[in-house]
């Protein structure tokens, strides 16, 4: 309800600011951004940030695996902002023709080992979760962070039967909070977010399996001009730096 | 037969036309599945090993979750319809909280209880060594656990709408209650428990939600065909389409093909 009436707000407020003058408002009205389930924390912050930077704009976050998302874009959802967690899904959208220029690499991410708080089973690298016995957690192959675990898996020459291939990252991460795996391979962003409960065990072979977040302005976007300019906030220094505070590195173009 | 049957009786457009649209909403999803399937390929795909294996571990499962509940839920319903007991009501709302529950919520429940730090489930851990999830008797579960209140509803109302003289008959004739039971009543609700058999199994047939967040998602173990789908989904929307296909074919031949025989018009 309260969302409700916030929303009502929002809209009355775009509109009146729409009347008002679209010329020296042209970042007004709401924002729809689709980013990856991972980027659930940082985008939060950055959509609060934008909101006050820019009052009388709402931006609209809907979080959930990319793929899923990517699908959803190609199949004719409206968004005005696509944020990706690996050039494979983008490309699906790009492919299908619904981005607006070139998608830019905003961040990458790095798969760790989250094991429950204290690290109780010792583990220090993938040969330990393919010990007998060991229940582990992964994504499908089919959502970005599956795909970058199998690259792992391949790099680092081992070989398990995961307990389970979750749809998407934060699934994972669920199954090791509540003690059902031992672990799970998620992205460091992950963990630094459950920190309390959880602890990330690095392992040399996820230099291999990076995956690179693009972000792109869709070219059916009912607010380009918002979608730009929430697209430039994300981009500029502070907007890296709320995303560094959560754990992503800049990639190395930057 | 003194009076001809006049069949054709006007219908009111105020209700042919929604009902109409009704009938359009309900079916045209389905006709989309049709009309963009795959159908040049739709050979190959089926041949692919990962959809036969869902298919099948989808039948197995939602048959044994089916099982479960007509061993649980007959006597259930029984129960609910035949015994006055304080807090026969609530009980009556706890059985079909079910229904209206998310199955993610469903599943997360289960987990607390039956997963390996929950309040059963730790002692299955200690005692058996046995943890339910990502086992395929923890999808049984799972769909059980939502599937069952589509059995207890339909077993109650048949014993409601059963005349209890018989059984009143037959213990009058000495018959035990066990006996009454088996011999009685039983066969009087065979029909309303054979629908709600077929209701049950479809309801597990379809299950997602609490499947995927209780029994997790691996292939040939606990990937049912709607995780299939959905899985599918993320890279390749034919494969989805095809999969869906034939998780629709499944349960339309078994609900039109059961409900004329078993369950009748009645």
């Amino acid at each position: 309800m309260r969302a409700a009436l916030a929303g009502l707000a929002a809209l009355t407020l775009s509109v009146t600011g729409c009347g008002g003058g679209a010329a020296d408002e042209p970042t007004g009205g709401t924002v729809t951004v689709f980013a990856a389930a991972s980027l659930t924390e940082p985008f939060t912050k950055l959509g609060r940030d934008y909101e006050a930077a820019h009052p009388g704009t709402r931006v609209v976050l809907n979080f959930a695996g990319s793929s899923a998302l990517a699908t959803q874009l190609t199949q004719g959802a409206p968004a005005d902002v696509f944020a990706a967690a690996s050039p494979a899904t983008m490309k699906t959208v790009t492919d299908a023709g619904d981005a607006a220029g070139t998608p830019a690499v905003l961040v990458r991410n790095q798969l760790v080992i989250a094991v429950p708080e204290g690290n109780p089973d010792r583990v220090t690298g993938l040969a330990d979760l393919a010990r007998p016995g060991a229940k582990v957690a992964l994504c499908a192959e089919q959502v970005p962070c599956g795909a970058a675990a199998k690259a792992a898996l391949a790099a680092a020459g081992v070989r398990l039967t995961p307990a389970t291939l979750e749809q998407d990252v934060k699934g994972a991460l669920a199954k090791v909070k509540l003690g059902e795996v031992d672990a799970a391979l998620v992205y460091r962003t992950d963990v630094r977010g459950a920190a309390a409960e959880l602890d990330a065990v690095e392992f040399p072979e996820s230099a291999r399996a990076v995956n690179d977040y693009p972000i792109v302005v869709l070219k059916h976007a009912g607010n380009p001009a918002g979608a730009r300019a929430f697209v430039d906030h994300v981009r500029s220094d502070a907007g890296l730096a709320v995303l560094a505070a959560a754990g992503f590195q800049a990639p190395p173009s930057r | 037969m003194s009076r001809p049957p006049r069949r054709r009786q006007r219908v009111p457009l105020a209700l042919l036309v929604p009902a109409g649209l009704g009938l359009l909403f309900l079916v045209l999803p389905l006709a989309g599945l049709l009309v963009r399937a795959p159908w040049t390929t739709l050979p190959r795909r089926l041949a692919q090993p990962g959809v036969l294996t869902a298919l099948r571990l989808s039948l197995e499962t939602a048959t044994a979750a089916t099982l479960l509940c007509v061993a649980l839920g007959v006597p259930l319903a029984w129960l609910l319809a035949r015994v006055r007991f304080p807090g026969r009501r609530l009980v009556r709302a706890l059985v079909t909280v079910p229904l209206v529950l998310p199955p993610v919520v469903g599943g997360v429940a289960l987990l607390l209880v039956f997963g390996r730090r929950g309040l059963l489930g730790s002692w299955l851990d200690a005692t058996f060594g046995v943890t339910l999830p990502f086992t395929t008797a923890g999808v049984v579960l799972a769909e059980a656990f939502v599937a069952m209140p589509f059995l207890v509803i339909a077993v109650e109302g048949a014993l409601r709408g059963a005349d209890p003289r018989y059984e009143e008959a037959a213990a009058t004739l000495g018959a035990g209650r066990w006996t009454t039971f088996t011999r009685v009543t039983l066969p009087i609700v065979a029909p309303g428990v054979a629908a709600g058999a077929v209701l049950c199994w479809a309801r597990a047939l379809g299950e997602f939600g609490a499947t995927i967040t209780f029994a997790g998602n691996y292939p040939g173990r606990t990937q049912t065909m709607p995780l299939a789908v959905y899985l599918a989904l993320e890279t390749d929307v034919q494969a989805a389409i095809v999969l869906s296909l034939i998780l629709l074919t499944v349960s339309v031949a078994i609900l039109a093909g059961l409900r004329d025989r078993w369950v009748g018009t009645a």
